[in-house]
């Protein structure tokens, strides 16, 4: 069942070096909430339908439940504790706040990430453009409209308006 | 007993970020699988390949050789469960009901039930070693139909049941726990005078509450034999109370925990794992882990309720309702729990109707045991009810809103379980829907449009409050409710009210069982009502103590010290009702802060601190609405909702976005479950769509914008006007959807949910010229 060897993979994560070592068959959410501590990344299925484990790879969108721990190698991975800065929460964020779209909030880390990237590629989005961006991250509790109320909020935030 | 119940707020109403908002965008916030401790091991539950089955023997011989193994379980280390009966928070239940979805004994009542558990040193490992443990069953046929399991010669589940509600009481055994039959008035009367009669059958599937946060848990014991739960539920109490009773350990040795939870929606009210949790680290000495994966929380927990409901209903020419008659048929799963109780008593009390007969009965079947999902037992038949007076309302040619206004109930009206209502919002939600822009709105060709409202009862329970003051002068709040929306924001601004101080100054948790007094669960739409309650109890004995501590201070009598904006002020003969800070001071008047009193706390008496414990009877029914504007895609049976109005009284918002969102949230459950949830069995009695893919919860991208309208009818009986407001939203969107796609497409569909496939059947056999 167990291998006998573990992978020794280096990477980056939020900005900073990381090391770790994982089973070959082991998936990136894995190694990020139980051997990196950083539990913000969450599991609601582990089968890439419901985005809560959203990470940015390489400034890629991914589902951390569908990647291995050992192709991030000597890449870099984003996840939720990595965006704002100590004190000061990012837009999307703080408008997530703001506009209530967050109840229980375990889908939050990743509608925090996933709009991160869209809000990247494209500044000014449209509802509809935000609503299919979102639709691979489930959110039981608020129907989504809060949500992406924030996010085109904060993207006019970002955009300075 | 009406009391005074306020309506001038500084602080309710507003709309301040949650206290726990920061640390959930910002990931630190800690869910029911955040949390890992020194030496833990990971519990792997072993579950039932078969729909119904004998358990002849469970070896774990093969299990336990693999190295890292340190513990297995089964029944056979709980105490049987007998006719124990355990209080709950509004009905007692039957051990017997929940003991074996933890873990069965001698017998497998649906797919994915569990029947034993291995703890080992890894996930990975435990996972290995469930699949080394080898059971053996007997094989016995499997009923998922809910009317052939309804039938007398049917094969029983348990051959302890026995129909509740029939008299004479039966002498033999059945699948139907419970019937249950409400009248008023004479139906047959009712009947005769009606000018126009409409009676269909509605069906409503089995689904999931959906939430993405799958249970999870971690189970410490200590040197003392105390154990430590840590969890994600609605109830950290509740947890105590029914792991205690399963498996047999005093209630006193468990400190339970609620982690940050992650959607519940009535689903988080019962225990899975912990009690097995609990064995497993107290056979291995070591912290146990335990989380479900989503096909384990999709086949082992929840649902709601399947239900078909045949509703005929009477109203004379001018509309008149004169007679309502329901039957139901519910299908609860393996295990009884009453939520045809809710369906039966209260499908139709939005209107007043002389005569009402409304029957049900519950039927088990090879499925998983049904829990609570928002309402329970109510979105079922009101489908039904609503659909069946859009029908008439068209036939009459009526309004469909004034048809409603014509018959809604009012202050003073009794309901058909002969309770009568008090100050109700009914008139008002029909009113302002009325009113919106959305209701008159132009619709296009291939477009539908459909109301529907519902009624809810709303829950009170017992809950505790504690209110510590520091030596600066800021609050702290404990309360034992788990926070599913908001409701941490919701304490804070009821007490900022009674203080007069500011909310941001107020710091409010959820504590662990050992930290307040007893709280029944966050569910029954009663946190903000009776948790609240608590609250609101426990600021004003804190105030009362303010003023003795300041009445101390300058030798008066506590009669001449009021609090007003936060501080205690010494009555001068002003006009003390039209003072604030800035007079009272520049008066010079005597004036002591919260923060004065505390500073000097330790001498006046010690520490400042107030306790409150509340049994709340003081809930009150709440009202929905919902107007839905949908289309229909001819070519492939594909429904767009284009337009969602949600109108509901909340009797008074304490945070309004949190009640919005309680709206936008049940509306969103609603429509899915209205136009594709269902849990879908096959053959051998196993769920076929066990994850998130083909178990399809509504997308953002299947949505519009959400509208919501805040009524506000207070209930007369809470001091802030509060109902509760998390559970009626489920109830109108079935019937609203229904209603507005059956309009856009031409169809009658009454068999939910009304996915692409039936619904270009349904089109087809319309176009034919068959339906
Ligand atoms: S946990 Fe990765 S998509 Fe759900
Ligand atoms: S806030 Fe609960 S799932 Fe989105």
């Amino acid at each position: 069942m167990q291998s006998q060897r573990k992978t020794h993979v280096s990477t980056t994560v939020n900005g900073e070096p990381r090391e770790f070592l994982c089973e070959p068959h082991q998936v990136l959410s894995d190694v990020l909430r139980n051997t990196l501590n950083l539990t913000g990344t969450k599991e609601g299925c582990n089968t890439g339908d419901c985005g809560a484990c959203s990470v940015l790879l390489d400034g890629t969108l991914v589902c951390s439940c569908l990647v291995l721990a050992a192709e991030v190698e000597g890449k870099g991975v984003v996840t939720v504790e990595g965006i704002g800065e100590e004190g000061k929460l990012h837009p999307i964020q703080q408008k997530l706040l703001e506009h209530a779209g967050l109840q229980c909030g375990i889908c939050t880390p990743g509608i925090v990430i996933a709009s991160r990237a869209l809000l990247e590629k494209n500044p000014d989005p449209s509802e509809t453009e935000v609503r299919y961006w979102l639709a691979g991250n489930l959110c039981r509790c608020t129907g989504y409209d809060k949500i992406i109320r924030a996010v085109l909020d904060a993207g006019a935030v970002m955009r300075g308006q | 007993m009406n009391m005074n119940v306020k309506t001038e707020f500084k602080y309710v109403g507003t709309r301040p970020i949650r206290p726990d908002g920061p640390d959930k965008v910002t990931g630190r916030a800690r869910y029911g699988a955040d949390l890992n401790v020194q030496g833990m091991i990971y519990g792997h539950i072993v579950r039932s390949p078969h729909a119904h089955a004998k358990i002849k023997s469970i070896d774990f011989s093969a299990a336990c050789k693999l190295p890292g193994v340190l513990a297995t379980m089964s029944a056979d280390d709980l105490p049987e469960p007998g006719d124990r009966k355990i209080p709950g928070g509004e009905v007692e239940m039957a051990l017997k009901t929940f003991s074996p979805v933890v873990m069965a004994r001698k017998k497998v009542l649906y797919h994915g039930q569990a029947v034993a558990a291995v703890a080992a040193t890894s996930p990975e490992l435990a996972a290995e070693a469930a699949r080394l443990v080898k059971v053996e069953y007997e094989v016995l046929p499997h009923i998922m139909d809910m009317h052939a399991a309804a039938r007398a010669d049917a094969p029983l589940l348990h051959d302890d049941v026995y129909t509740q509600g029939v008299d004479p009481a039966p002498t033999t055994p059945s699948n139907i726990p419970t019937q249950i039959e409400i009248s008023t008035g004479d139906i047959s009367k009712g009947f005769a005078e009606a000018d126009l009669v409409v009676e269909r059958t509605y069906f409503v599937p089995m689904c999931h509450q959906g939430y993405i946060e799958p249970h999870a848990c971690v189970v410490q014991t200590d040197e003392n034999g105390k154990v430590d739960i840590w969890c994600s539920t609605q109830g950290a109490f509740m947890v105590r109370t029914l792991t205690a009773a399963v498996t047999g350990i005093d209630i006193g040795r468990f400190k339970v925990t609620a982690s940050e939870i992650g959607g519940g929606f009535g689903g988080k009210t019962t225990v899975y794992l912990e009690p097995v949790a609990v064995v497993l680290s107290l056979k291995s000495g070591r912290p146990v882990k335990m989380v479900m994966s989503r096909d384990d929380v999709f086949r082992a927990t929840g649902p709601a309720a399947a239900a078909e409901t045949r509703v005929k209903i009477g109203v004379t020419r001018d509309g008149r309702i004169t007679a309502i008659e329901t039957d139901i048929l519910m299908d609860c799963g393996a295990y009884t729990s009453h939520p045809i109780m809710a369906g039966v008593l209260f499908n139709s009390a939005c209107y007043r109707c002389e005569n009402v007969r409304s029957f049900g009965r519950e039927v088990l079947t090879n499925k998983p045991r049904v829990y609570a999902y928002r309402a329970p037992g109510i979105p079922q038949p009101v489908v039904a009810v609503e659909c069946v007076v859009n029908e008439i309302a068209e036939r009459l040619n009526m309004d469909p809103i004034d048809f409603r206004l014509l018959n809604a109930v009012d202050e003073g009206d009794v309901m058909a379980i002969g309770i009568p209502f008090q100050a109700i919002g009914l008139k008002q939600v029909l009113q302002e829907a009325k009113a919106h822009p959305h209701y008159t709105a132009e619709l296009k060709a291939g477009q539908g449009r459909g109301v529907a409202v519902a009624f809810w009862i709303n829950a009170g329970m017992q809950s505790s409050a504690t209110i510590n003051v520091s030596e600066d002068g800021s609050v702290n709040i404990l309360t034992g409710n788990p926070d599913i929306g908001g409701s941490r924001a919701s304490m804070a601004l009821m007490a900022a009210e009674v203080l007069g101080i500011p909310v941001e100054t107020i710091r409010p948790s959820v504590v662990d069982t050992d930290s307040v007094g007893f709280c029944d669960v966050t569910g029954g739409s009663r946190t903000t009502l009776a948790t609240g309650g608590a609250v609101i109890k426990a600021a004003e004995t804190l105030v009362k103590e303010l003023r003795k501590r300041a009445a101390a201070i300058w030798s008066l009598d506590i009669e001449e010290v009021d609090w007003t904006g936060g501080m205690a002020v010494a009555k001068s003969g002003t006009g003390l009702e039209n003072m604030n800070r800035e007079d009272a001071a520049t008066r010079g008047d005597k004036t002591l802060t919260l923060a004065d009193l505390a500073a000097r706390a330790g001498a006046t008496g010690g520490p400042l601190c107030a306790v409150a414990s509340h049994n709340a009877h003081n809930a009150a029914p709440s009202f929905a609405l919902n107007i839905c504007d949908a289309q229909v895609d001819r070519e492939t049976g594909k429904v767009d909702i284009l337009r969602y109005t949600c109108v509901q009284d909340a009797g008074k918002a304490i945070h309004p976005a949190y009640v919005e969102g309680q709206m936008q949230g049940g509306a969103v459950q609603g429509i899915g479950w209205a136009l594709n949830e269902e849990y879908i069995f096959n053959e051998q009695g196993r769920l076929d769509n066990p994850g998130f893919l083909d178990y399809r919860i509504p997308v953002a991208s299947d949505l519009p914008m959400i509208d919501t309208v805040i009524v506000e009818v207070p209930n007369p009986l809470h001091p802030y006007g509060v109902r509760g407001v998390g559970e009626v939203p489920i109830a109108p969107p079935m019937p609203a959807v229904v209603t507005a796609v059956n309009r856009a497409a031409g169809t009658r569909l009454c068999h939910l949910p009304l996915s692409p496939p039936k619904l270009l059947a349904a089109i087809e056999a319309a176009e034919a010229g068959t339906a």
